[in-house]
């Protein structure tokens, strides 16, 4: 389990530091760029060995892109990114390769992220094609050991994947994402795609898995429900900067960022007894061409004062572990 | 031709609409009895595939082939909507019935404004002169909660954000002030805080102009927000329907149970989820019996054999306002059903 591993040692496995990422966007007669879109603006967190670090935020806050900059799938802006205490964004390709090797990730859609022409024994042996790892036997008993750990059968290689439904395909993005024994996974929002009854057995898996394999996962999802249940700790973002990170349970028990405590709030419970109070935010997340200015919540924030506009607030560690980017949060306390 | 007295808003009896397929024919809603009283939100809720949007379109007359309503009577206000002619139906639509969309930037027409939209739905409907049309268009933009309305009746579909989007469309749906809004899935493309704002609107337009929802969702969250009684269904058909409160404190049905048991619930965390086990069943070939036998685990428990052979009612029970359609509940022949006093 991983509470045992983390009481063992906290060892640090992922280390992000001021990562950046702009989207240029280009206009004008010779196209030049005229503007960045900020999606990712500078953000920094940990992640422990055997630990869950849950990502939460809506739509266009930047969360994916955090993941897919974390896999080299797209070259960040700036920063770092230290996995084992090595910057991967600074070493040499064949290192580099090497070292990502251990960091794999599991996409949203998993109907789109299988090739449909291959049969899935084929995709999910392609990483061990592209590293040269075993020969073709060795390549294939492999497949069907990691088909086996996400429940599915032997038979299922040889099948393309129209003859899938979404929480088998699921089983078979992770199943890619194991085979080349990664230590670290980010879990792209694994099951927004799927039914709620699919969705408990693809997070029990993961579950077990970290379990049985000691990974780390870093757990981008918008349903904080979700994130709830699979996670240790949980960063919350909000346009490109992470506002609240602290342990699950603490986020719950006493948020301190109001953009967390309204995330929450919103949520609809399956309860029609609970009368529960909710805050409602008034208009929709600004677009991060032109991100607001101070505290990028300020003009949905129903503390805001005035310095909210004018001053940015640092993410500051008000309690033990528990870090909050807002200039009011003791007050939210 | 009015029923007297009928004291629901709409009745459906016996509703079947089949696609018809190369691989074969797809039981999409298979037999479907429900009512809709005056001013309460009925939730339908269910898994994909489960046929509850075909169920909406249904009752809008929007099925296309290769889809058909093979059968069933849909009376609204006691008048058979299946036998209408089009001309009729289209008096019907948009006045008294009107439906919203999951994906509401995709049910906006690109190249009109928003403003060219909502007049439209006058235009068909009113004789009014082209300023009172303007002013109801913007009276509506104001009621949805559009921000800026004078300015944004000229805006188009791209420039607005998905919620934005959805109250347009809202906009759309209650210009008219129709007795019915089918509601299918229309947060589920949203952000949570916007979800609220959303839902938020269309509890205040509710109480405002007295409409009757049937609020088609997947979210079981959502209906414990909004409806006031429920109808689970699965593979087609109703498996359970009662009131809101019963349903979630006190589920019969063991897919209902499943649903439940498996949705991860904000500050209640348990160490593993309850999970259903396998797959929807295959439209065009279902098992025999009950539809959710082979994923049972109460079947198994109770050991019950008539549950893979004969496929259950929906047993009613009218004192308690419960129905469920499982041989849990109910005797047959040499069945003893084991839970029978649970229905009562």
């Amino acid at each position: 389990m991983a509470g045992k591993q983390l009481k063992k040692k906290q060892d640090e496995i992922i280390k992000v530091k001021d990562l950046v990422k702009y989207f240029p966007v280009s206009g004008g007669i010779i196209r030049h760029t005229i503007n960045q879109v900020k999606a990712v603006d500078g953000i920094s967190f940990t992640i422990n060995q055997g630990e869950t670090l849950g990502l939460v935020g809506e739509s266009g806050c930047g969360k994916t892109t955090v993941g897919h900059t974390m896999l080299g799938l797209m070259p960040a802006t700036s920063g770092s990114l230290f996995f084992k205490g090595k910057d991967l964004l600074k070493l040499k390709s064949k290192e580099e390769k090497k070292m990502r090797r251990q960091i794999q990730i599991v996409f949203q859609d998993p109907y789109s992220s299988l090739d449909p022409r291959l049969p899935v024994g084929e995709s999910i042996a392609e990483g061990l094609k592209i590293h040269k790892l075993g020969s073709r036997k060795e390549q294939f008993e492999r497949v069907l050991e990691v088909l086996n750990w996400v429940g599915l059968e032997d038979y299922h290689a040889m099948r393309y994947p129209h003859e899938f439904s979404g929480g088998q395909r699921q089983r078979i993005g992770i199943a890619r994402a194991l085979i080349l024994e990664p230590e670290f996974i980010v879990l792209d929002e694994p099951v927004s795609a799927l039914d709620v009854s699919i969705q408990a057995q693809i997070l029990n898996i993961l579950k077990k898995l970290q379990r049985e394999l000691g990974l780390s996962y870093l757990f981008i999802a918008h349903n904080l429900a979700v994130v709830e249940h699979i996670s240790d700790r949980i960063a919350v973002m909000y346009l490109g900067k992470i506002v609240e990170i602290t342990s699950k349970v603490d986020i719950f028990k006493k948020p301190l960022h109001p953009y967390t405590t309204a995330l929450m709030s919103s949520i609809p419970i399956p309860d029609p007894g609970i009368n529960k109070k909710k805050i409602a935010l008034a208009g929709e997340i600004p677009s991060a061409l032109n991100p607001p200015s101070g505290c990028r919540f300020h003009p949905r924030c129903p503390l805001a004062q005035e310095i909210c506009s004018n001053e940015e607030p640092q993410l500051r560690e008000l309690f033990k572990e528990h870090h909050v980017a807002c200039h009011f949060a003791e007050k939210n306390y | 031709m009015k029923f007297e007295g009928s004291k629901h808003l709409l009745e459906v009896n016996n509703l079947k609409t089949f696609f018809y397929t190369d691989d074969g024919i797809v039981k999409a809603v298979d037999g479907l009895d429900f009512y809709i009283k005056k001013g309460e939100v009925f939730g339908l809720v269910g898994e994909s595939g489960c046929g509850k949007s075909v169920t909406s379109l249904s009752i809008m007359n929007l099925i296309e082939t290769p889809g058909n309503i093979e059968s069933g009577e849909m009376f609204f206000e006691g008048q058979n909507i299946l036998s209408l002619s089009e001309k009729e139906l289209t008096q019907i639509r948009g006045n008294h019935l009107s439906m919203i969309f999951q994906q509401p930037l995709t049910s906006l027409d690109p190249v009109f404004s928003i403003g060219e939209q909502i007049k439209e739905v006058f235009d068909i409907h009113k004789k009014l002169t082209k300023d009172e049309v303007h002013k109801k268009t913007i009276d509506m933009l104001k009621i949805v909660g559009i921000p800026d309305p004078d300015s944004k009746i000229n805006a188009y579909p791209h420039q607005m954000s998905g919620g934005q989007a959805q109250r347009v469309m809202i906009a759309m749906a209650l210009a008219l002030e129709p007795k019915l809004l089918i509601a299918d899935e229309p947060t589920t493309a949203l952000d949570v805080t916007i979800q609220s704002q959303i839902l938020d609107l269309l509890r205040g337009l509710q109480n405002k102009f007295d409409t009757s929802i049937i609020l088609i969702t997947h979210d079981l969250g959502v209906i414990a927000e909004m409806a006031d009684r429920v109808a689970v269904m699965y593979a087609g058909k109703i498996v359970e329907q009662t009131g809101v409160h019963q349903i979630f404190s006190a589920p019969l049905h063991p897919y209902t149970q499943g649903l439940l048991a498996s949705v991860p619930i904000l500050n209640q965390v348990k160490d593993e989820l309850e999970t259903i086990p396998g797959n929807v069943p295959n439209l065009i070939d279902l098992p025999p019996g009950c539809r959710f036998a082979p994923r049972c685990k109460k079947r198994e428990e109770y050991q019950l054999n008539i549950c893979t052979q004969i496929e259950p009612e929906l047993f009613t029970n009218r004192e308690n306002n419960r129905a469920v359609r499982c041989w849990l509940y109910q005797d047959f022949e040499g069945h003893k059903a084991p839970m029978k006093e649970l229905l009562k």
